[in-house]
């Protein structure tokens, strides 16, 4: 039953992308462990902790596609469920320090001895167990996400006013992060980690690990998504996206299915979050920024809403122009170049890279009558951000 | 409420919805029978969508009584509930899902479990691929089928909705303007088209089109800020002085 489900949600275009992230997980590790510093082909370490942090972010932006794309709804807080994830990695890792740190508490972090509390808080126990820091990576986002999408969707709250209440969400618990009582390490966030599960974090091998790990969550996750789009669930979902009311003429309990996928698009956030952190070393408040948000947001609109590989290729490019813009003299106009591409998406091709692509594709198709008596559903490109 | 004694599939009894102090709806009270087909006509404001909104439980009525099948009380239940009990609707501009190909558009409207877990774990049985073909075939839309709803003409999509209702197996089709828009043709098939449907399903057709009700030939009901002013056949309701006064003015 599982093998027929996932078999019959492939296109060429997923297998494609599925191979392409295989070959990648498997080849930038070889390239950066197995050839000396001096060989051409080299993958230096800072440059595969920097592709790791590229699949995380395309991780976030196919969470965001899968509800936004698909459903319709457009969460601007989706950094909130990516960095309560990374929170609870950080906090595993911040256990795992242990007696190493600057004040060499066995137990306490850092933060807390230069707090002067005298005891760990409660909702730090057990972080030190790598299974209930992981289970926590699911948890929180997860549970986060269910509770105020059960308020916000049976209350019927969409559109914009969806949007403004997830920005809100943000930026309300970067506020709670920021604070030193909170217990998460006020403004400095967490960092100074040094293993996790034993492994060094610094160390070529553990980062390599860390990178094959993301490209293998990302490769599940689009799955995942992609099981979910081509079922009939997804087809409600597209239903959901194009005509609400007249999807729930039709009998179909919408809450129950936004429910559903903004959970699963919070957790996968979150997972997302949680492989981020170690690869970056740090994480702070400002990962809750309402911009951080909006940001991914655009990642998705440049890939193409509603193609799930071209959220991912959006992230990575985006991001790849954003370190690229940001590590020269261009530094001061990136902000400018960011909002520059949104309008150039939204204007000149509002259904994305990967949208826009497939459009052509169909139409092509459409125009060579002998193919087009093979029923293959055209894949909908919805329509461009209202 | 307590129950009521009738055997009528839909029975509202003094339903009043104000909004902003108007009156959309004034103590209107209106049965059908099961495997009636009725049309209902009215001038504009005459509050003929705000009875579908009432019974299909998008507005709450403030006031009155709205029983489906003898059993179910409209007013407490939610749109989704309604649905699933066995009243479908189609919309006065028609709404499909214009980026879903014609196909599935039936496919999602079939009856079938409605739940999230359901539509997941979902295959297509041969039976509903066969109930497919036949409400394409009905709707005269076969050649169609691969096509994004989208791309359809306004008469297509307004038989598509009526092939989603189908699709539905309503016991009651709640139809809001029908034709619309439509050419002379397409108006006379969309008559035959709701005939068809009626031999096995109680069909309720509000409709601003005289002649088309008149190709209906069925029984009447006209509505005038918010009540019933007059009931019966077409001859008859065009007869009467009240109808003629607010159709022509005074």
């Amino acid at each position: 039953m599982i093998t027929g489900f996932v078999a019959r949600s492939f296109d060429r275009g997923a297998v494609a992308f599925l191979v392409v992230l295989a070959a990648l997980a498997v080849l930038v590790p070889a390239l950066n462990l197995l050839l000396p510093p001096s060989s051409p082909f080299h993958v230096p370490t800072y440059l595969v902790s920097l592709f790791g942090k590229y699949v995380c972010y395309a991780l976030l932006a196919l969470s965001i596609d899968l509800i936004w794309g698909y459903c319709g709804i457009l969460s601007l807080g989706h950094g909130a469920f990516f960095a309560l994830g990374g929170y609870a990695m950080g906090m595993y890792l911040m256990r795992q320090i242990g007696a190493r740190g600057v004040y060499a508490n066995p137990i306490l972090p850092d933060f807390m001895v230069f707090l002067n509390w005298p005891a760990l808080p409660p909702y730090w126990y057990g972080f030190q167990h790598f299974p209930y820091a992981a289970l926590m990576v699911l948890l929180v986002p997860g549970v986060l996400a269910f509770v105020f999408g059960w308020f916000a969707f049976r209350s019927r709250v969409t559109g914009v006013y969806l949007s403004i209440i997830t920005q809100a969400l943000t930026y309300a618990l970067m506020l709670g992060f920021f604070r030193n009582n909170f217990g998460f390490g006020g403004n400095n966030g967490l960092t100074d980690f040094k293993d996790i599960l034993g492994f060094n974090v610094q160390a070529p091998g553990t980062r390599a690990a860390l990178f094959t790990i993301s490209v293998v969550a990302l490769m599940l996750g689009f799955v995942i998504c992609r099981a979910i789009v081509a079922s009939k669930f997804g087809k409600v979902l597209i239903a959901i996206r194009d005509a609400e009311a007249r999807t729930r003429f039709l009998g179909y309990r919408v809450e129950s299915y936004k429910l559903f996928v903004f959970t699963l698009s919070a957790c996968m956030a979150g997972v997302a979050g949680a492989l981020y952190v170690p690869q970056v070393g740090i994480i702070n408040p400002s990962e809750f920024a309402p911009a951080n948000s909006i940001e991914a947001v655009i990642w998705v609109a440049v890939g193409g809403r509603g193609t799930l590989t071209g959220a991912a290729i959006g992230a990575v490019l985006v991001n790849y122009a954003k370190t690229y813009f940001t590590s020269g003299a261009l530094a001061p106009y990136w902000l400018f170049a960011l909002g520059g591409l949104f309008v150039f998406v939204t204007l000149v091709l509002p259904r994305g890279i990967v949208g826009t692509l497939r459009h052509w594709q169909s139409e092509r198709r459409a125009r060579t009558p002998a193919r087009a008596a093979a029923p293959e559903p055209v894949v909908a490109a919805p329509r461009p951000a209202e | 409420m307590e129950e009521k004694e009738t055997r009528s599939l839909l029975y509202l009894d003094g339903i009043t919805v104000s909004f902003d102090g108007f009156r959309a709806l004034n103590k209107l009270s209106l049965t059908i029978e099961p495997g009636e087909m009725r049309a209902i006509i009215g001038p504009n404001g005459a509050g003929k969508t705000t009875m579908m909104d009432v019974v299909t439980g998008k507005t709450r009525p403030d006031d009155g009584d709205a029983v489906f099948d003898g059993a179910h009380d409209l007013t407490s239940l939610d749109e989704t509930e309604i649905a699933v009990l066995g009243i479908g609707r189609k919309f006065q501009k028609p709404t499909v899902f214009e980026s879903h190909t014609v196909e599935d558009n039936l496919r999602l409207a079939l009856k079938s479990d409605r739940r999230a877990r359901a539509t997941l774990w979902w295959r297509e049985s041969a039976a509903e691929a066969a109930r497919i073909d036949e409400i394409l075939k009905t709707i005269r839309l076969p050649s169609v089928r691969d096509r994004l709803a989208g791309s359809l003409s306004h008469g297509q999509k307004q038989w598509l909705e009526i092939g989603m209702l189908l699709a539905q197996e309503p016991k009651l089709l709640l139809v809001d303007e029908p034709v619309a828009g439509m050419t002379d043709a397409e108006t006379r098939q969309t008559a035959e088209l709701l005939r068809e449907i009626n031999r096995d399903r109680t069909v309720v057709v509000v409709e601003h089109d005289m002649t088309f009700v008149r190709d209906l030939g069925v029984r009447v009901t006209v509505l005038h800020e918010g009540s019933v002013i007059a009931e019966g056949s077409i001859d008859q309701v065009s007869a009467n002085e009240r109808v003629i006064e607010v159709y022509l003015g005074r």
